[in-house]
C-alpha cells in the first residue's frame, strides 16, 4: 500500500493514497536519502490523506513516497521493559545514544525489546489446556516480579496448548508455544506481542469500583485528599508551584508495584534527574532500586510534537499490560497541558473549527478517554490489579478557568490544586487545602477529616478578618481557632519532601500523628491574652515539628509522644 | 549550474509563492528583487505551489522576480573566526568586515538525545550576590530575567556576561535599540572579552523576520562550541520581541491564535529554543540567560507565563535589583550544598527570612499601626541589606558576600533572634558571639 506526498507544511503531509488506508494506521514518509519518518493517518478524504508525522519534516518533497500499513501505532509488549528510557514512541533512548550519538535522529528507530538478551522462561500450562487471551502460558523473572507471558490480547477465542517449550533460555522472538484455535489453524506463540497504544487494553472478569487507598505517604494527600488504586487525581498549578516535585515524590514513595513516569513535553533536565537518581535510590519495600520498578517514557519539550501526543498513550498502554500480570501501576503524566497543546497544534493544521482558547472540540473527551483507561479490574483468574492515573495540568497564566483544567476536574476523582500563595510562602507541598478535593475515602474517618477542614476554614476567616481589624481586633477565642489552624497546617499539611524521615509518612504514623492533632483542636486552652496564646501554640508546633523528624523506632520519638501529652494535660482545661 | 524559478504567483506578508517542483521542506532559498538578495525559506509545499517565507521582508517584491534553491536547510559557518564578530539575524556581517567563509553547520538541529545529558553542578560566578548567594545560577541553566520595560536588564545581562568564566559568549539581540548594542560593545571592549563574544543582533528597524533567525543562529553556534568541549554562555535579549515576530508572522500566515493572538505552539517554539542549553555527557555546556520583557509589568502574559513553565527558575528584576521573593534558581541545590560553604545554605534562608519579617514590618508602619523594638531592628537590617547586597551595583566574589551577610546581621541582631542553628552561629558569628567564647576559655 502506498502513496505520494503532495503537500507538506509543519509535522502535517498530505498524500494521495493509490490503495486502501486505514484511518489512524501507521504510515512512512519516505524522504528520498532513504530514511522514513514514521506518521499516523488522521484523516481520510477521498484519495487524499493526511497524516500527522512523528518528526520533523526537514527535506521531504512533494512526490516523495509514502508506505501505509495497515496496523495502528503500536508498542512492544514483553520482558525487558522495566528500567527503560523510552521516547514517546517506544525507541528505548539509552540504545538511540549509543548508535548515533548526542542527537536524535529523524527516521532511526530501535525495537522496544532486547532482542539478544534470553530469558529463564517456564511454562506455566500442560498441552492440551484451553486457554483465552490473556491467559498465562509461561513466566520468567524479571528483576523483582514474574513475568507472565499470555495468550495475545488480540486473538478471539478458546485455543488449544498444542505445544509449550520446556523450561529454559529464550529471547522474545523465539517461540514459546503454538496454540490451535477453533478451525483447526496453529498460532506460533512469543515472549513479545504488540498492541494499539490508541486502544484500552483490559481482559477482565470486570471492573470494580476503585476503594484500596493508595498510600503516597505524602499526608496532605493520603490524609485529606486520598487517592486509590484504580483512581484518578489531578495536579493542576501554576509555574514553578511544585508540580514535578510532587510527582517525583509519588514516584518514589507511592506503594504499588510499577510506576510509569510519562515526562510528556517538558524538560530534559527533570529527566535526568530521575534517570541518574533512580538507580541509586534504594526502593525500602523490595531492597532493589528504584529503576527496576520505574519505566520511564520521555518525550520532552524539544522533541517532536505528533510524538507527544503518543506518549501518554504508549506509557497507559505499558501501564496496562503490567496490570494483566496482577500488579498495581501508577501513570504519572507530566503535564497533560503540553498533550493538550500537541492536539491543539495538529488540530489547527488540520483547519478544525477551534474550540475555547483554540484547543479542538473534542479535547474534553480526549482527557475523558485518556483518565478512563485507569481502573482497577478482576482478571479472568479473580486477581485483582489496577492502574492509577494521576496527570499534572499546567494551566496558562496559573488560572485554572481553561479549558484543560476543567475538562480534567469533570473527570477525576481528586483534585490536588497547587496554590502560588503556598508555594510562595515555601508552604510545600503547595496543595491549596481549602480548594483541593477528594471523591475516594482514606485512611482517616471522613467526619474526622470534614472536621479538621472547618477548622482550617475558620482559620482563613479569621485571617482575612485580621488584616482588616488587627490582631488587637480579634476576640481571643477567634485568635485560638486562627492559632490551631496555623498548627495543623504547618505540623502537618506540610510535609519537608528532603528529609529522610519528615519526607515519608506511613499511614499508621499519619492516623497516630493526626489523632494526637485533633486532641489540640478539641483541648480548651482558656487563653487569657494573646500572646500567651501564641506561646502556648508556638511551644505547641515546636513539639509537634520535631516528632515529623523523629525515626518511628526512636526514643526521641516516644519521648516527643509523651512531652505532647503532658504539655496538653498541663495547658489544657 | 543552477535552475531559476520565475512564476511568482502569491505575494502576502512575508510569503511569496512560486510555482516549483522537487523542493524540500524547510530548504533554503535565495530570492533576487531589485533590493538586493535576501534568503527565504519554504514553510509550505502543496503540489506545484512553494510558500517561501523571505527574511528581509516582501516590501518591493516583484512578480518578475527570480528565485533560486539552495538544496539545504538553514546553516551559519562556523570557526573561530566568528570570534569578535558581529552579524545581523540573517548571518551578515555587521560590522563591516568580510564575510566568514568556514563549515557550515545546520541550524534547528534535532533535540538532545537525554540520556546524554549530565546533572549539572557547576556554580558560576556572577559576583551579584543576589544572584550567588541567594539564587545561584548553574551552568548549562537556562534561566529568564522578567523585566518592566526601563529596567537596566541590558546592563544586568551585560555584566554577568563580564563576570561568567565562559569560554565563549554569545549575544543574541532581538529588536534590540542602536544605542543598547552600542553599550553592549562597548562594555564587553572595556571589559576585555570582545574576543571571544559573538554577537548576533536584530535591531527594532530591520526586517522581523530576522528577528527570529536570531536566537537559532546563536544557539546552533553556541551547540558547536559545546560539542568541542567549550563552556559558552549564551545571552538573548529580549525573548518578548522574539515572541511578538512568531505572533506577527502567525497572523499573517492566517493561523487561528490560542491567546492574546500568539500561536497555539508559542510553547513549544519557545521551549525548543531554550531547551538548548545543555552540559553534554563528555563535551562542554551551554548555558542560557534571557531577558524577558513582562508588557503592563504582568507575568501572566503568555510569553512570560509560557517561558517560566520552561525554564529552570526566573529572576525578577524590579527596581533596579533582583528581587528575592518570586525569583527562583531551580538548580541552586546543586551547588549551594556541599561543595560551596557551610554557611551558604544557611545564610540564603535566613537573610530573607528576615527580609521578608522586614517587609512586614514596614507595613505595618505603612498602615499606621505601632512598631515594637523587634521590628525597629528588622527597619535597619532591610535598610542595610538593600544598601549593601541586594543593590545591583555591589559587585563582590560569594565568599565575601556570605562574610558581609555576616556582618550585616551582627549589627542589628543577637544570634539567637536569627533563627538560624547554634553549631552555624558559633562558627560564623563576626564577633561577640567569638569573644564570648575567647572569654569562657579563659576564665
Ligand atoms: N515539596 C517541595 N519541597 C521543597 N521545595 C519544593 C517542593 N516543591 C517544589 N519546590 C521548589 O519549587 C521548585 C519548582 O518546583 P517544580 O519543578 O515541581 O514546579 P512545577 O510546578 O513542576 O513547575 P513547571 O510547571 O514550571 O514545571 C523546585 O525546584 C523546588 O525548589
Ligand atoms: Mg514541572
Amino acid at each position: 500500500m502506498h502513496g505520494k506526498i503532495v503537500a507538506v507544511f509543519g509535522n502535517m503531509v498530505i498524500a494521495e493514497a493509490r490503495s486502501e488506508v486505514v484511518q489512524n494506521s501507521v504510515g512512512y514518509c519516505c524522504r528520498d536519502d532513504g530514511a522514513k519518518l514514521l506518521s499516523e493517518v488522521i484523516r481520510i478524504r477521498g484519495r487524499r490523506v493526511d497524516l500527522q508525522v512523528f518528526e520533523e519534516t526537514r527535506g521531504l518533497k512533494v512526490g516523495d513516497n509514502v508506505e501505509f500499513e495497515k496496523e495502528m501505532l503500536s508498542v512492544d509488549l514483553g520482558p525487558g521493559l522495566l528500567g527503560q528510557i523510552y521516547d514517546g514512541l517506544q525507541n528505548p533512548l539509552p540504545q538511540l545514544a549509543k548508535e548515533v550519538g548526542y542527537f536524535l535522529e529523524p527516521g532511526k528507530y530501535i525495537h522496544g525489546l532486547d532482542l539478544e538478551k534470553k530469558w529463564d522462561c517456564t511454562p506455566a500450562v500442560e498441552v492440551g489446556a484451553t486457554v483465552r487471551a490473556g491467559d498465562k502460558l509461561a513466566t520468567c523473572p524479571e528483576g523483582i516480579f514474574k513475568h507472565e507471558i499470555m495468550v495475545p490480547f488480540s486473538w478471539s477465542g478458546d485455543f488449544t496448548v498444542k505445544e509449550i517449550t520446556p523450561a529454559g533460555s529464550y529471547t522474545v522472538e523465539q517461540q514459546i508455544a503454538v496454540l490451535t484455535d477453533s478451525d483447526g489453524n496453529d498460532r506460533p506463540v512469543t515472549m513479545q506481542q504488540r498492541w494499539p497504544v490508541k486502544r484500552p487494553l483490559a481482559v477482565c472478569k470486570r471492573r470494580l469500583m476503585p476503594e484500596h487507598p493508595l498510600i503516597t505517604q505524602v499526608r496532605i494527600i493520603d490524609s485529606m485528599f486520598p487517592i486509590v488504586r484504580g483512581g484518578t487525581y489531578c495536579i493542576p498549578g501554576p509555574f514553578g508551584a511544585g508540580k514535578t516535585v510532587l510527582q517525583q515524590i509519588m514516584s518514589r514513595h507511592a506503594e504499588v508495584d510499577i510506576v510509569i513516569i510519562a515526562a510528556c513535553g517538558e524538560r530534559a533536565g527533570e529527566v535526568v534527574e530521575t534517570i541518574r537518581e533512580f538507580p541509586e535510590i534504594k526502593d525500602p519495600r523490595t531492597g532493589k532500586s528504584l529503576m527496576e520498578r520505574t519505566i520511564i517514557i520521555c518525550n520532552t519539550s524539544a522533541m517532536p510534537v505528533a510524538a507527544r501526543e503518543a506518549s501518554v498513550y504508549t506509557a497507559a498502554t505499558l501501564a496496562e499490560y503490567y496490570r494483566q500480570m496482577g500488579l498495581h501501576v501508577l501513570l504519572l503524566a507530566d503535564s497533560t497541558s503540553r498533550w493538550a497543546q500537541a492536539m491543539r497544534e495538529v488540530s489547527g493544521r488540520l483547519e478544525e473549527i477551534p474550540g475555547e482558547e483554540a484547543f479542538p472540540a473534542y479535547l474534553e473527551s480526549r482527557i475523558a478517554g485518556f483518565y478512563e483507561r485507569a481502573a482497577a479490574l478482576e482478571l479472568n483468574d479473580g486477581r485483582v490489579a489496577s492502574v492509577t492515573i494521576g496527570g499534572t495540568v499546567s494551566p496558562a497564566g496559573g488560572n485554572f478557568e481553561e479549558p484543560v483544567t476543567q475538562g480534567t476536574l469533570k473527570v477525576v476523582g481528586a483534585f490536588h490544586g497547587l496554590s502560588r500563595a503556598r508555594s510562595d510562602a515555601r508552604r510545600y507541598p503547595s496543595i491549596d487545602p481549602l480548594e483541593s478535593w477528594s471523591k475516594y475515602k482514606g485512611i482517616i474517618d471522613p467526619a474526622k477529616v470534614e472536621k479538621l477542614r472547618n477548622v482550617l476554614v475558620r482559620g482563613n476567616e479569621v485571617k482575612q478578618m485580621m488584616t482588616v481589624v488587627g490582631e488587637e481586633g480579634t476576640p481571643i477565642d477567634d485568635f485560638a481557632v486562627m492559632l490551631k489552624s496555623e498548627l495543623f497546617d504547618n505540623c502537618y499539611l506540610q510535609q519537608n519532601a528532603f528529609d529522610d524521615v519528615d519526607g515519608a509518612t506511613s499511614p499508621d504514623r499519619q492516623q497516630l500523628v493526626f489523632g494526637k492533632i485533633l486532641e489540640v483542636m478539641d483541648t480548651d486552652f482558656g487563653f487569657e491574652d494573646r500572646k500567651q496564646a501564641r506561646d502556648v501554640m508556638f511551644k505547641l508546633q515546636d513539639l509537634f515539628r520535631n516528632w515529623n523528624y523523629e525515626a518511628p523506632d526512636s526514643d526521641e520519638y516516644k519521648t516527643s509522644i509523651e512531652k505532647i501529652d503532658s504539655f496538653i494535660a498541663a495547658k489544657g482545661r | 549550474m543552477r535552475k531559476y524559478y520565475d512564476e511568482i504567483t502569491r505575494v502576502a506578508g512575508n510569503v511569496v509563492n512560486v510555482t516549483a517542483a522537487g523542493i524540500g521542506y524547510d530548504e533554503l532559498a535565495v530570492i533576487t528583487t531589485s533590493r538586493g538578495d535576501s534568503l527565504a525559506q519554504v514553510i509550505r509545499l502543496e503540489g506545484d505551489q512553494v510558500s517561501l517565507q523571505i527574511f528581509a521582508g516582501t516590501q518591493g517584491v516583484s512578480t518578475g522576480d527570480r528565485i533560486r534553491f539552495l538544496s539545504r536547510p538553514m546553516q551559519v559557518p562556523f570557526s573561530d573566526d566568528l570570534l569578535g564578530r558581529v552579524f545581523d539575524g540573517s548571518g551578515k556581517p555587521r560590522d563591516g568586515r568580510p564575510v566568514v567563509e568556514a563549515d557550515p553547520v545546520d541550524i534547528g538541529s534535532p533535540a538532545v538525545n537525554p540520556v546524554m545529558r549530565r546533572q549539572p553542578d557547576r556554580m558560576i560566578n556572577t559576583g551579584i550576590p543576589m544572584i550567588d548567594v541567594f539564587n545561584s545560577l548553574v551552568e548549562s541553566q537556562k534561566l529568564p530575567i522578567f523585566s518592566v520595560a526601563g529596567e537596566p536588564y541590558n546592563e544586568l545581562l551585560a555584566r554577568v556576561g563580564l563576570q561568567a568564566e565562559a569560554d565563549v559568549i554569545i549575544l543574541g539581540g532581538m529588536g534590540l535599540r542602536h544605542d543598547d548594542y552600542l553599550k553592549f560593545r562597548n562594555t564587553f571592549e572595556e571589559g576585555g572579552v570582545l574576543g571571544r563574544t559573538i554577537m548576533y543582533i536584530h535591531t527594532a528597524a530591520d526586517p522581523v523576520v530576522e528577528c527570529l533567525l536570531v536566537p537559532d543562529q546563536c544557539l546552533a553556534i553556541g551547540e558547536a562550541y559545546a560539542l568541542q568541549g567549550k563552556r559558552v554562555l549564551c545571552l538573548l535579549t529580549d525573548m518578548t520581541s522574539f515572541a511578538d515576530s512568531l505572533k506577527e508572522i502567525a497572523i499573517t500566515m492566517e493561523q487561528i491564535p490560542s491567546n492574546r493572538g500568539y500561536p497555539g505552539d508559542l510553547y513549544t517554539q519557545l521551549a525548543k529554543r531554550y531547551e538548548k542549553a545543555v552540559d553534554f555527557d563528555g563535551a562542554g555546556s551551554m548555558t542560557l540567560l534571557a531577558c524577558v520583557t513582562m508588557p503592563g509589568d504582568d507575568v501572566t502574559h503568555p510569553v512570560p507565563d509560557n517561558t517560566g513553565y520552561i525554564t529552570e527558575g526566573q529572576f525578577y528584576l524590579r527596581n533596579g535589583r533582583i528581587e528575592p521573593f518570586g525569583s527562583l534558581s531551580r538548580l541552586k541545590q546543586q551547588v549551594n550544598g556541599d561543595s560551596s560553604r557551610d554557611d551558604h545554605r544557611a545564610i540564603m534562608d535566613g537573610c530573607l527570612q528576615l527580609y521578608s519579617s522586614c517587609r512586614e514590618a514596614r507595613e505595618k508602619k505603612a498602615m499606621g499601626f505601632e512598631t515594637s523594638a523587634w521590628d525597629e531592628k528588622l527597619l535597619k537590617y532591610g535598610e542595610l541589606f538593600e544598601a549593601k547586597i541586594m543593590d545591583l551595583s555591589v559587585n563582590i566574589m560569594l565568599f565575601d558576600a556570605l562574610d558581609l551577610c555576616w556582618e550585616i546581621l551582627a549589627e542589628c541582631f543577637e544570634p539567637v533572634e536569627t533563627g538560624m542553628r547554634r553549631t552555624i552561629l558559633e562558627k560564623h558569628w563576626p564577633h561577640e558571639l567569638a569573644a564570648e567564647k575567647e572569654e569562657a576559655a579563659v576564665s
